[in-house]
């Protein structure tokens, strides 16, 4: 009998060599008491929170908790069902509701995860003859849903605009165009020159997408995204995002001003065969969206956070993924693996929690130490923060 | 020279850049195991052959293309669709 797990080989023996000098695991982290949205106990110690997407720091918000518990009473634990079926209450509709309002859309739809948004709207809409173009970094979720239609796929360069258009030009006459593009590209925290790329798309007849998982709540003057800061969102025709970054649950959606768009609820097998989100989940959500409409206060201290802590780990020496801060992502850039790892246990133990990201879910196979910011972090932690990442980069000889 | 023969040779010269350890061509070369090209190399080349040629190579179909003989004949045909 060949055994089916021998093509993991090859990553059991590094991650072993890994482990083996002693190293956390980083990829088996538990936090055993969350206290904020900004700090958690993990392995005993008080540990600052500095990877977790929780941009907007709704999690704790007493509004949403409170819409979370009243749905648990009166809706019970989940729906144990399909949308289709039995699957949608009151709370579904509200939160596409909310959606609707927040993005000034007329359509929305709500998928139990934000993976299975861009997994169904991708693989529903192109289909065997039309051409997928996509920009090289695209999410793990984008490439998944390409996979699961059957559309051509073609990816560009990152963030290319002429690799775009080149592109565009050369696809068959008569062929339906889908081009997915992400506000904010959550490995390196830099934005797309979507005002260009949206125009050279509709310039030639294709329809965007638009994936703003990593820029709701916090980008654009209503939290819209970064086709709201760039001024052309009306020109978006799908935008896809997720509860579970500054809306703080989980779950994803799809808003849309296409006239068919509600046809998708029949015809997109992710939202078909899955259960739908709990009662207290799209309670939460629908909470926290409607206070995101109003959280301008909130984007302002979360910008100023993220340009302090990008001047602040350029000045201590280290590399990051882009030169001027673009988003609430901050990408430190390791020299290699072995280095990553030991610095991202370095600043576990000054109590500092980071995103470690590494190949393949990287661009250029690069070692990531992945910071996104909260709104909620105090200027008084992004200092600590910055003293820990010199104690813990001075430790393993980083800087 | 025919004019697979000159895509060929096309072809070639495309990979020259690319072939960093040097590796001699054949038609039978496998662009994955034998010049140990990594998926970001294979996107700048497969962009490469598409800016040359003012073809497009879908991902479905770069997924099927294993040996430079195989890249040709994609070539010759991507570009008699056209």
């Amino acid at each position: 009998m060949s055994d089916l797990f021998s093509k993991f080989d090859d990553l059991i023996a590094m991650r072993e060599g890994l482990l083996s000098t002693g190293l956390t695991d980083p990829f088996n982290l538990v936090m055993e008491k969350v206290e904020s949205p900004t700090v958690a106990i993990c392995n005993g110690r008080r540990t600052i929170l500095l990877g977790t997407y929780n941009y907007m720091g709704m999690t704790f918000d007493p509004d949403v908790v409170a819409a979370g518990k009243k749905a648990l009473d009166e809706y019970g634990s989940g729906t144990t069902g399909s949308r289709v079926l039995n699957g949608t209450y009151a709370g579904h509709k509200e939160v596409e509701d909310a959606l609707k309002e927040f993005y000034a859309m007329d359509h929305a739809m709500v998928f139990s995860t934000g993976y299975q948004a861009n997994l169904g709207i991708i693989s529903t809409i192109a289909g065997k003859d039309d051409y997928i173009i996509l920009d090289i970094d695209s999410h793990a979720s984008i490439y998944d849903g390409c996979a699961l239609g059957n559309a051509q796929i073609v990816p560009f360069r990152h963030n290319d605009i002429d690799a775009l258009e080149k592109r565009l030009k050369r696809v068959p006459e008569g062929a339906g165009k889908l081009v997915v593009l992400e506000g904010v590209y959550s490995m390196l925290g830099d934005i797309a020159p979507l005002k260009e790329m949206v125009a050279v798309s509709k310039a030639n007849g294709a329809m965007v997408l638009v994936d703003e998982a990593h820029s709701m709540g916090f980008i654009g003057e209503n939290g819209r995204g970064v086709a709201e800061a760039q001024g052309i969102i009306d020109d978006v025709d799908f935008i896809i995002g997720t509860f579970s970054k500054s809306v703080g649950t989980v779950g994803g959606f799809c808003v849309s001003n296409h006239p068919k768009f509600e046809i998708l609820r029949l015809v997109c097998r992710p939202y078909v065969f899955t259960a739908s989100l709990p009662p207290s989940v799209v309670a939460t959500a629908a909470t926290s969206i409607r206070k995101l409409m109003h959280g301008a206060d909130k984007r302002a201290h979360l910008w100023e956070n993220s340009k302090r802590l990008h001047a602040g780990l350029r000045q201590l020496g280290f590399k990051l993924g882009t030169d001027e801060p673009q988003s609430a992502i901050i990408a430190v850039i390791m020299p290699d693996l072995e280095t990553g790892a030991a610095m991202w246990e370095a600043l576990l133990k000054e109590g500092l929690y980071v995103n470690l990201a590494r190949p393949p879910a990287t661009p250029a196979n690069m070692t990531l130490l992945r910071c996104s910011l909260c709104a909620e972090h105090t200027g008084e932690q992004v200092e600590e923060i910055l003293g820990m990442f010199a104690a813990a980069g001075r430790a393993t000889g980083c800087i | 020279m025919t004019d697979r023969d000159q895509t060929e040779a096309k072809i070639r010269d495309l990979i020259d850049p690319f072939n960093k350890k040097g590796v001699e061509i054949s038609g039978g070369t496998r662009f994955a195991q034998d010049l140990e090209w990594d998926s970001l190399t294979v996107m700048d080349f497969v962009a490469s052959v598409e800016d040359e040629f003012d073809i497009l190579i879908s991902m479905n179909r770069a997924a099927e293309i294993e040996t430079v003989d195989q890249l040709v004949d994609a070539v010759r045909q991507l570009e008699s669709e056209r």
